[in-house]
C-alpha cells in the first residue's frame, strides 16, 4: 500500500471494533446491576430483570440474524466477523434470562420449575429455544468448527428455528397487548424472507398474486 | 403427602422487624460497599416504609378528611405509596406497568358525573362531590392480589359500594351490578388501540356487590385517587383479581343477567367472570399458587397465595355449592 492516505485495512478495522462491540453487548447488564444496587429497577424488579433480559436475547438473536443478509447488502465479508460474538451474547442474555426465572422468581423450586415447563407452553418453547442454543454455544469455537465440517453449518442452521421459538414464547406470555412480539416477529420474518434465493421468492411472489392459475 | 396449614405469617414476623424496616438502606449499604453507588443517592425513589401513619405520609394529594378506621383492616405492611402509584395496569393510560403513571396527565377526574341505571326504582345521577360529602369516608387497608401472580397491601379510602346502591333503590329484578369505564380516547389515549373492547365493563353479583367488604375507592394513603390508579371513583373488591375493580366508572346498571366483562370477553378461558382469588385453580398459563409481594426485595421467596385472597372467612359463604373451578 503506497496511498497517500493509508486507509486502515478491513481487518484492522474489524480488529479495532470488537471489543468495542462486546463493551456494547455488556451495557444492558450493566445497567441492570446498576438499578439493582440503586432501588432503580421499578416496583417489580424481579420482572424487570427477567424482562429485560429476555428482550435483549431476543433482540441480540435478530442481530446476529441480520449479519448475514448485512453482507450481501454491503458486499462485504466483514460482518461475519461478528457474528459469533454476537451470537454468544445472545446465548449469555438467554443464560441470565433462565437464571432469573429459576433461581430469583422460583426460588429454585424444582418441581415448580418442572410443571412450568411441562404445563405452560410459553416456557416450553421457551425452554426449548434455551436448549438448542446450548449446543450451537458449545460447538462455536474454531476447532469444533474443522471437526464438524460441513455439518457445522447443518447444527448452526437451527438458529432460525430457535428464534421462531423465541417470539413465540413471548407472544404467547402477553395478556393482550401483542404488539412488541409481533414487532419481533416481523423482523425475524424479513431476516429468515432474506435468506430465500431471489428467483424463488419471485416465483413465490408470483404465484400468491395470481391465484388460482398454476394450481390446476 | 406433606400436608400444609395455610400460611399466615406476616413477612415481617419472620425478619426482626427493625431490620426489615431498614433493609433498603441495609442493601444500599451492600452496593456501596462494592463501590457502585456512587450516584445512588441521585436515583433514590424515596419511598415511604410500610406500617406508618398513611394520612400525609403521601403528600401529592388533596386529603380526605375525617377518615375512619374500619376493622375490615389488615395490619401487614403496606406497599409504599411510590408502588402502588407508579406499579399497576390501567390499559386505557398504556399497556406497561409503569404507563398509568406516565400517562396519567390527560385525564380530567373533576367535574365527574356517574350514571346509575338500570333495574332500580330511583335512577340518577351523582357528582363526585356528592360522593365525597354523602358517604363518610373510610381507611380500608386490603391486600390486593393481581392474576399476574403479584400482590400489593394498600390503604385505600372508600366507602360501601352497598350503601350507595341502596339509594337508588334496586328492584327484585336487579341480580348484578354492571359498571363501565369512562370512554373517551382524549383523555385515556389508550382506548386508541383495540388491545380490549372499550369501554372496559366488569360486573358484580348482587350479593357480592352488597357485601360490606366492596367498597368504591375514592382515595388512597389518605388522599384523594391519583388518577394512574383509577380517579375519581373505582370499584374495590378484595377477595377477587384485580382486574374485577374497575377504574374512573362513569356508569353503574343493575341488570337482570350477567353483564359481559371486558378481561372475559378478550379471553374467556383466561378470565372468568367470578375471578375470585385460589391458588387451586391455575391461569391457563402461569400458576396461582404463589404471588410476588411488591417491595418486599428481589430475593424476597414469594408468597403462598390464601383462597378469597385471605378473606374465606368472610366471603367464602357467597359460594357455598358454587363449583369455583368451572365458575373461576
Amino acid at each position: 500500500m503506497t496511498g497517500s492516505l493509508p486507509a486502515l485495512p478491513p481487518d484492522r478495522l474489524v480488529r479495532l471494533a470488537k471489543p468495542l462491540v462486546f463493551a456494547l453487548c455488556l451495557v444492558p447488564l450493566a445497567l441492570l446491576v446498576q438499578g439493582g444496587l440503586t432501588d432503580g429497577l421499578g416496583a417489580n424488579p424481579t420482572e424487570a430483570i427477567t424482562h429485560t433480559t429476555g428482550d435483549w436475547t431476543l433482540r441480540l438473536l435478530l442481530v446476529t440474524l441480520a449479519m448475514t443478509p448485512l453482507k450481501r447488502l454491503v458486499g462485504r465479508p466483514w460482518p461475519i466477523r461478528f457474528r459469533r460474538m454476537l451470537g454468544l451474547f445472545a446465548f449469555f442474555y438467554a443464560c441470565l434470562h433462565l437464571i432469573t426465572y429459576a433461581w430469583i422468581d422460583q426460588g429454585l423450586d424444582w418441581q415448580g420449575i418442572v410443571e412450568d415447563v411441562v404445563k405452560r407452553p410459553y416456557i416450553t418453547v421457551g425452554f426449548a429455544a434455551f436448549v438448542l442454543l446450548v449446543p450451537l454455544a458449545l460447538t462455536s469455537t474454531r476447532a469444533m468448527m474443522r471437526r464438524l465440517g460441513r455439518s457445522w453449518q447443518r447444527l448452526h442452521r437451527a438458529v432460525y428455528g430457535i428464534a421462531v421459538l423465541g417470539v413465540l414464547h413471548y407472544l404467547w406470555l402477553v395478556k393482550a397487548d401483542t404488539s412488541d412480539p409481533l414487532i419481533y416477529g416481523g423482523m425475524l420474518a424479513v431476516l429468515l424472507l432474506a435468506r430465500v434465493p431471489a428467483g424463488r421468492l419471485a416465483a413465490v411472489g408470483h404465484w400468491l398474486a395470481v391465484p388460482g392459475q398454476d394450481r390446476g | 403427602m406433606l400436608i400444609k396449614r395455610p400460611s399466615d405469617i406476616a413477612p415481617s414476623e419472620i425478619t426482626p422487624k427493625p431490620v426489615w424496616l431498614r433493609r433498603r438502606e441495609l442493601l444500599k449499604a451492600a452496593g456501596a460497599g462494592l463501590g457502585l453507588v456512587a450516584a445512588g443517592a441521585l436515583v433514590s425513589r424515596g419511598r415511604a416504609e410500610g406500617g406508618v401513619a398513611t394520612q400525609g405520609q403521601a403528600g401529592r394529594g388533596t386529603p380526605i378528611p375525617n377518615l375512619r378506621p374500619s376493622p375490615f383492616s389488615t395490619d401487614e405492611p403496606k406497599t409504599s405509596y411510590a408502588d402502588v402509584t407508579t406499579y399497576n395496569n390501567f390499559y386505557e393510560l398504556g399497556t406497561g406497568k409503569d404507563d398509568p403513571a406516565r400517562n396519567a396527565g390527560t385525564l380530567r377526574p373533576r367535574p365527574w358525573t356517574v350514571v346509575i341505571d338500570g333495574e332500580c326504582d330511583a335512577p340518577g345521577r351523582i357528582g363526585i362531590d356528592d360522593v365525597l360529602s354523602g358517604f363518610p369516608q373510610e381507611e380500608r387497608v386490603y391486600r390486593l392480589r393481581c392474576v399476574e401472580a403479584w400482590s400489593m397491601v394498600i390503604p385505600w379510602v372508600g366507602f360501601p359500594l352497598g350503601d350507595l346502591l341502596k339509594r337508588f333503590k334496586p328492584t327484585a329484578a336487579a341480580k348484578y351490578v354492571a359498571f363501565e369505564t369512562l370512554l373517551d380516547p382524549k383523555q385515556l389515549p389508550g382506548q386508541r388501540r383495540a388491545v380490549l373492547d372499550w369501554p372496559y365493563r366488569e360486573g358484580l353479583r348482587m350479593d357480592e356487590a352488597m357485601h360490606p367488604l366492596t367498597i368504591l375507592a375514592t382515595g388512597l394513603y389518605g388522599e384523594v385517587l391519583p388518577n394512574q390508579n383509577g380517579a375519581p371513583l373505582r370499584l374495590v373488591v378484595p377477595w377477587k383479581y384485580g382486574f374485577k375493580s374497575i377504574k374512573s366508572i362513569v356508569r353503574i346498571s343493575f341488570v337482570s343477567t350477567q353483564p359481559p366483562t371486558a378481561w372475559n370477553l378478550a379471553q374467556p378461558d383466561e378470565y372468568g367472570f367470578y375471578a375470585n382469588v385460589n391458588p387451586q385453580v391455575d391461569h391457563p398459563r402461569w400458576s396461582q399458587k404463589r404471588e410476588r409481594v411488591i417491595g418486599a426485595g428481589i430475593f424476597a421467596p414469594k408468597k403462598e397465595t390464601r383462597l378469597f385472597n385471605g378473606y374465606a372467612d368472610q366471603v367464602a359463604g357467597l359460594y357455598a355449592g358454587l363449583d369455583l373451578r368451572k365458575n373461576f
